[in-house]
């Protein structure tokens, strides 16, 4: 009881005092700052040590509210610590990051979306391989694939950060129950479905949108990658990924066609904008409302689509919109996901910079940023109960489930020249009119020699 | 400075130049010739900084992707300068002692003072699509609409909306142009205007024949000017298509091979081709103002 107390009074006055510093504009951190040694609050973090004046600058992808909801999931930890987080996130951090390294203002930590990135950079001979801490901790909270996804040339660098869970289709179960459509369990019966929607004449049974600045066509790699994963598996999966067969193999060929038959039918899209081609221009983050609008029935997108829908939408299984994992193709062959996730990288080795990168490891972290929603991570140590929607819970338990097969999005382990930009504009050639064959056999050719 | 004057005599005069050169020498062999020569050295290297020779020009010449690319900017440089010139000439010959003058020449000066990411995000959806069944909210094709044609996708058809691009940089070129060349045809001497009305030429031979000659240097510098900001396009192309649709130009695709497919050896030879392309210009713009210096 008298825990919770306290921790009443200490968050407004946390809270109170970080913003006061932000005000002040000076890092400078007074010695009476609220909280006090030896408070309930901060003993989780006396292993990490307190420090004097430290400053670690973190830079990243995440903008606007995640990145609030980020800055308040170490609030604690630099209140306690003392670790000022100088945090700085950027839509452009993809080919910023780079530059930053090269022209010697690398921030302290980076958080990478991208494994393939991260691995460049490591390469490149820039970053610092993670402390000890850290690696234990990623051995005790994540799976060996997770760890491998930081892992670059047998030397571990990067822990995992958060998670997202890709492959998701988007409903309304109102909609579905009022005309006594099922749920697809195969491929094969979402394939019926489509069919049936597109019969019936009063929406199109999809609508999607790639359009995302200079990384338009994306989301259309996760299609396929979601088709690649589940009709030939995690092996051909990972071949395909560090191409040990070539793009344009027969069976990615398959893979691509089987996406096709949905994306490139103009019975069957664009709900809501138009026809195939509308999926160009129609940005990613506007592309599921027709869902709700009753002008498309499903929508292929992430679990990061529950924050794209517009406020007060209740994403629930009885509730506005829900969403089901893009069914398997061979029942027999159980849960395959793809997903994406962040890799903390060290450009610094300094000793407040490895505490920061500890705690951002540990399960302590990943349940504190879990808690403030829209987020979930494959932490083994994660509640979730904690998860602030049933779609977070079902995204985590999914990723805990040991049976599920995971794997990173395809993408973002190719390399650069690949997965940042032949393959996402084979899809936008793709979707203006290509032929699988000429831009698989685009994007193979553009694959880099070494 | 004051070192450089206690000089002994003999050499006084080329030590005093050195001392009044050396900085600016200095700027120009750190900020140009020494990064220059390392991009140089840049596009003969592969993607991990290994010796490749000339492969990535050859890259840049066999791929189809990237002749596009200098198609792409072959037709902006063609295109670019002499419309917004022509255009701007025309209309500054127009409205020159027209009455409200003034707010004519700021209608269209105004696109000059929007930078080049905002007018492509202005553009953006002037352009913008959605389908026949939906509400336009893209000016153009809310006018096809209109007049009961289908909307079109004004940035996803090649090779067509290359010009669609194109125009935006016109839109904004016209201005720069207008004003430059309507003080230019200020400047043409009264008596010669009215001698050749006594004479009863014509307008087009007014216009031919005196207002062309008088403000030609003007114009050369005008027309100068834009060539080497359209070869340098970047930020039009990358707002608006990011260089998808077969739009891309000679910068843009500069950008996205050397800081996003991680080939800095391909950006590096397209930015050696872009200084290539501009050398000329600038050396004939060089040479041009010299020859009206020692006219003068």
């Amino acid at each position: 009881m008298a825990n919770i107390r306290s921790r009443k009074f200490v968050l407004p006055v946390a809270a109170l005092s970080v913003s006061l510093l932000a005000l002040a504009g000076c890092g400078s951190e007074g010695s009476d700052s609220a909280g006090g040694s030896g408070d309930a609050d901060c003993a989780a973090y006396e292993s990490y040590g307190t420090f004097e004046d430290a400053e670690v600058s973190v830079y990243s992808t995440i903008v606007d509210i995640e990145a609030e909801r980020l800055e308040e999931s170490w609030a604690d930890f630099s209140e306690c610590t003392g670790v000022e987080v100088a945090y700085e996130g950027s839509k452009e951090f993809e080919t910023q990051i780079g530059v930053r390294a090269q022209g010697g203002t690398a921030p302290d930590l980076a958080i990478f979306p991208q494994p393939g990135l991260l691995a460049a950079q490591a390469q490149a001979g820039y970053l610092k391989p993670a402390p000890q801490e850290v690696s234990d901790l990623v051995d005790e909270g994540w799976s060996e694939d997770w760890k491998n996804y930081g892992t670059v040339d047998g030397t571990f660098y990067a822990a995992p950060m958060l998670a997202n869970v890709k492959g998701y289709v988007w409903y309304v179960p109102a909609t579905f129950e009022e005309k006594g459509w099922e749920v697809p369990t195969t491929w094969d019966e979402m394939t019926e479905l489509t069919e049936t929607i597109a019969g019936e004449g009063e929406m199109k049974p999809w609508c999607a949108g790639f359009e995302s600045g200079e990384a338009t066509g994306w989301p259309g790699t996760d299609w396929v990658e979601d088709a690649v994963l589940r009709e030939h598996g995690p092996e051909v999966y990972d071949q395909w990924v560090t191409h040990e067969i070539p793009f344009n193999d027969p069976r990615i060929v398959d893979s691509f066609d089987r996406v096709g038959d949905i994306l490139k039918n103009d019975e069957y899209v664009n709900g809501g904008f138009g026809d195939v081609r509308s999926i160009l221009s129609t940005p990613f983050a506007e592309a599921g409302q027709p869902v709700l609008d009753s002008q498309c029935a499903m929508h292929h997108q992430a679990s990061f689509q529950a924050v794209n829908w517009p406020e007060g939408t209740n994403v629930a299984e009885d509730g506005d919109v829900w969403a089901f994992m893009t069914p398997p193709i061979d029942a027999a062959q159980g849960t395959a996901i793809t997903g994406g996730g962040e890799l903390i990288g060290a450009y610094a080795d300094r000793p407040e910079v490895q505490a920061l990168q500890a705690y951002l490891a540990s399960a302590e972290f990943a349940n504190a940023r879990v808690a403030q929603g829209g987020a979930i991570s494959a932490n083994k140590g994660l509640d979730p109960e904690l998860a602030q929607s049933d779609l977070d819970r079902q995204s985590i338990e999914l990723l805990q489930d040991p049976n599920t097969v995971f794997r990173f999005d395809g993408s973002d382990l190719m390399p650069g020249a690949v997965g940042a930009n032949s393959f996402w504009s084979g899809i936008v050639n793709w979707i203006n009119g290509s032929s699988t064959e000429e831009v698989t056999q685009t994007v193979e050719d553009s694959w880099p020699a070494s | 400075m004051l070192v450089v004057d206690r000089a002994p005599k003999s050499g006084r005069e080329k030590v005093q130049i050195a001392g009044f050169l050396a900085p600016a020498l200095i700027l120009l062999a750190v900020g140009l010739v020494f990064p220059a020569l390392q991009t140089s050295y840049l596009s003969l290297t592969g993607r991990n900084g290994e010796f490749v020779g000339l492969d990535n020009f050859v890259w840049m010449f066999t791929q189809p992707e990237a002749l596009v690319t200098l198609r792409n900017t072959v037709i902006w440089v063609v295109l670019v300068p002499l419309l917004a010139s022509s255009i701007g000439l025309a209309y500054a010959v127009f409205i020159d002692r027209a009455r409200g003058e003034k707010a004519l020449k700021a209608l269209v000066f105004m696109p000059m003072a929007i930078s080049f990411v905002g007018a492509g995000i202005i553009w953006r959806f002037v352009y913008a699509y959605k389908g026949p069944e939906q509400d336009q909210i893209g000016l153009f094709n809310q006018i096809l609409v209109w007049f009961g044609q289908e909307p079109k996708q004004f940035l996803l058809d090649a090779p067509e909306n290359t010009l669609f691009l194109i125009a935006v940089m016109i839109w904004i070129q016209t201005g720069f142009a207008m004003v430059v060349l309507s003080a230019a045809i200020k400047g043409i001497p009264t008596e010669i205007v009215e001698a050749a009305r006594l004479d009863g030429a014509s307008a087009w031979q007014q216009f031919r024949n005196i207002t062309i000659p008088t403000i030609r240097g003007s114009l050369i510098v005008v027309v100068t000017t834009i060539t080497i900001g359209t070869l340098k396009v970047f930020d039009i192309v990358r707002t608006m298509t990011a260089g998808q649709y077969e739009t891309s130009v000679v910068a843009n695709e500069m950008y996205t091979q050397a800081f996003r497919a991680g080939e800095p050896g391909r950006g590096a030879a397209l930015a050696l081709i872009l200084f290539l392309m501009v050398l000329p210009v600038v050396v004939y713009n060089a040479r041009l103002l010299r020859k009206q210096k020692e006219i003068r």
